[in-house]
């Protein structure tokens, strides 16, 4: 009797019999690989820095025009200095990037949402679905999507910040969708799925109960990548000109004053804090991505 | 093989419908029409009118689809309503200026990220092998607008290496040395930023294959027969890992397609994205269509050769 209670109290004490989470994988991975670690710190330090900073910035009195202080050079007025019309780089800087930030992760959310249900039941039941989507998405991902997305920008009338958002997520949804699909078909035949349904679980609960949880470490390298490569997006749109809407500062629209020559060899200030920011959150968010995804997979793990 | 080949572009056809109708619709809702380009002062309203009668703009929709459809097989896509000419002849030009920028960019793509993924794969875990993996880590995550407004900036203003824009100078004759010359040097630079953007997948695709490769069994079998590593590498191993690079090329063309808009712009070259560009902000919808169903088209195009590319060098995904 003492020993039983003994040998239960051992277990107790020992829960690491149990295979490690998901989520312990990802963190002895961090652990692991010092620069992952340094730049989800930076990159985590860095996003709500921007976020509460932005919130002390006055808006519209940054965007006040002042032509005296036409291509200020960085200085006590301004720390980075001011573009054509006299308004501070700095302060464009901290809202562009919110604002960059901020729309990458809405289609980040909006697409993996879409992409995720979309790829995990049609890989999930197969046949007919499977079909139908597959085809959908095999022509989603052969059209020139960044052509079409800019005429769609151009044609929509009451053209705002949800517009955009909606326009890019229509457009990148399949890709995820592809992936995980691919995934939750491989992951269907295991014998775990079968054995739930001769249990007779229904399939809404098998899909989201227990086939999201095993493919979750997949589910986050996803997202983690497609935030990167929306940032991407959106600042190269947004470059481009079709974008947020041009009283919105964007990351994009700062770069986008060196298309005056003038600007791009003289006036380094005004460009290049928005290109290095730029690099830096995709470097930083990439890498991130690449450590989380090495730990989804048990062959490159360093941890 | 030809099997797959008639397949392949049977499954390409329903696409490119599916296309032109998006195509097709999106142009209904562009403002205009292909007699906006001919309006000018003094034309009558009712001459216009006509003509749209004639050319049964007030036909039902799948009717005009019809005819929208036949005219662009022929490559007939109306007039430009900025430059007054038709479509095909404004988009051949530029159409030329990408292709010779594409030619050159796969060509230094290739150049640059052979050597480096064979090396980086032969010379494993090395200092090299890792400065490999960090470049095309950084080049696989650099935006195509950033990186070449930076090398527009250090190699085009501040070192002066390259020129900022243009296709060609105006100094040399049409056709002579000098022409040439200043044409291939005018896309150089627009040219080795794509190839820099491009390399990743291909070093990373033939690091892994020749890593791969070290370890099996032909590779031993032809280490214990006594041939020499060097040969051993450029022989045995880079042939094998060859042959699937070949089928990146279809997917760098559409790499090549979606990033010639940002490069053409900011380097101003003079090619399709350019183009795109402008006809966007001049808001002239018939080149727009017309790019945008081309670009389709292409990109299609460049599956279609990967995949047959990928059912020569693999005999296992053909079907039978």
């Amino acid at each position: 009797m003492k020993e039983q209670t003994e040998s239960a109290l051992i277990q107790s004490e020992h829960p690491e019999s149990s295979p490690p989470t998901g989520f312990q994988v990802i963190m002895r991975e961090f652990k692991k690989d010092k620069l992952a670690m340094f730049s989800l710190i930076a990159l985590i330090v860095v996003i709500v820095g921007i976020f509460i900073w932005s919130l002390l910035i006055d808006q519209q009195q940054m965007m006040r025009v002042s032509l005296r202080d036409k291509f200020a050079e960085p200085g006590d007025k301004f720390l980075l200095g001011a573009d054509q019309g006299g308004r501070d780089i700095l302060g464009q800087l901290i809202i562009g990037a919110r604002n960059s930030i901020a729309i990458a992760m809405a289609v980040t959310l909006l697409t993996g949402v879409v992409g995720i249900m979309i790829g995990l039941t049609t890989g999930y039941f197969g046949g007919w679905i499977d079909n139908i989507f597959m085809r959908i998405i095999d022509f989603f991902i052969t059209i020139p999507s960044l052509m079409i997305i800019i005429v769609f920008v151009t044609i929509v009338p009451k053209y705002n910040i949800p517009i955009f958002i909606l326009i890019v997520s229509v457009f990148l949804w399949p890709g995820t969708a592809r992936l995980i699909r691919s995934k939750a078909l491989s992951e269907s035949r295991r014998d775990y799925i079968n054995a739930s349904k001769t249990m007779g679980t229904s399939d809404a609960a098998i899909i989201f109960k227990k086939m999201m949880p095993n493919l979750s470490s997949i589910l986050i390298v996803e997202l983690t990548l497609n935030f990167a490569g929306n940032v991407g997006i959106e600042t190269g749109l947004s470059y481009l000109g079709f974008g947020l809407p041009p009283s919105t500062p964007s990351l994009g629209t700062l770069v986008s004053y060196a298309n005056n020559p003038l600007v791009l060899s003289e006036k380094w200030w005004i460009w290049l804090p928005a290109s290095l920011l730029i690099l830096f959150l995709m470097l930083g968010i990439n890498y991130v991505g690449q450590a989380i995804r090495r730990s989804a997979d048990a062959k490159q793990r360093l941890g | 093989m030809w099997k797959t080949i008639i397949r392949r572009i049977l499954v390409m056809i329903p696409q490119l419908l599916v296309l032109s109708l998006l195509i097709f619709i999106m142009a209904k809702f562009m403002p205009g029409d292909p007699f906006t380009g001919m309006v000018t002062p003094d034309t009558d309203p009712a001459r216009i009118e006509e003509l749209r009668q004639q050319a049964g703009f007030y036909d039902p929709w799948y009717q005009q689809y019809a005819t929208w459809m036949m005219n662009a097989v022929q490559g007939d896509f109306g007039k430009s309503y900025t430059y007054k000419v038709a479509v095909a002849d404004l988009i051949g030009d530029r159409a030329l200026n990408t292709l010779w920028l594409s030619l050159v960019s796969v060509f230094l793509l290739y150049l640059i990220a052979i050597p480096l993924g064979v090396l980086a794969g032969r010379y494993q875990n090395t200092f090299l092998d890792k400065t490999v993996v960090l470049y095309s880590f950084i080049s696989y995550a650099i935006p195509v607008f950033v990186l070449a407004l930076i090398f527009l900036f250090l190699f085009g203003y501040k070192l002066q290496w390259f020129p900022t824009s243009g296709t060609v100078d105006i100094k040399y004759e049409n056709g002579s040395l000098g022409y040439i010359w200043s044409k291939f040097y005018h896309l150089l630079l627009p040219a080795i930023t794509y190839a820099v953007l491009g390399t990743t997948g291909v070093i990373q695709y033939l690091r892994t294959e020749v890593i791969d490769a070290k370890s099996q069994d032909y590779v031993r079998t032809a280490r214990s027969k006594g041939i020499p590593l060097n040969k051993v590498y450029s022989r045995h191993i880079f042939r094998n890992s060859l042959l699937p690079i070949a089928a990146f090329l279809g997917f760098t063309i559409t790499g090549l397609l979606g990033g010639s808009i940002f490069i053409e712009t900011i380097f101003g070259y003079p090619g399709m994205g350019q183009l795109f560009i402008q006809s966007i902000s001049g808001r002239d919808y018939s080149v727009i269509t017309a790019l945008v169903m081309l670009y389709g088209f292409l990109t299609l195009l460049g599956s279609l050769l990967s995949d047959i590319i990928m059912s020569i060098v693999d005999p296992r995904i053909r079907i039978d």
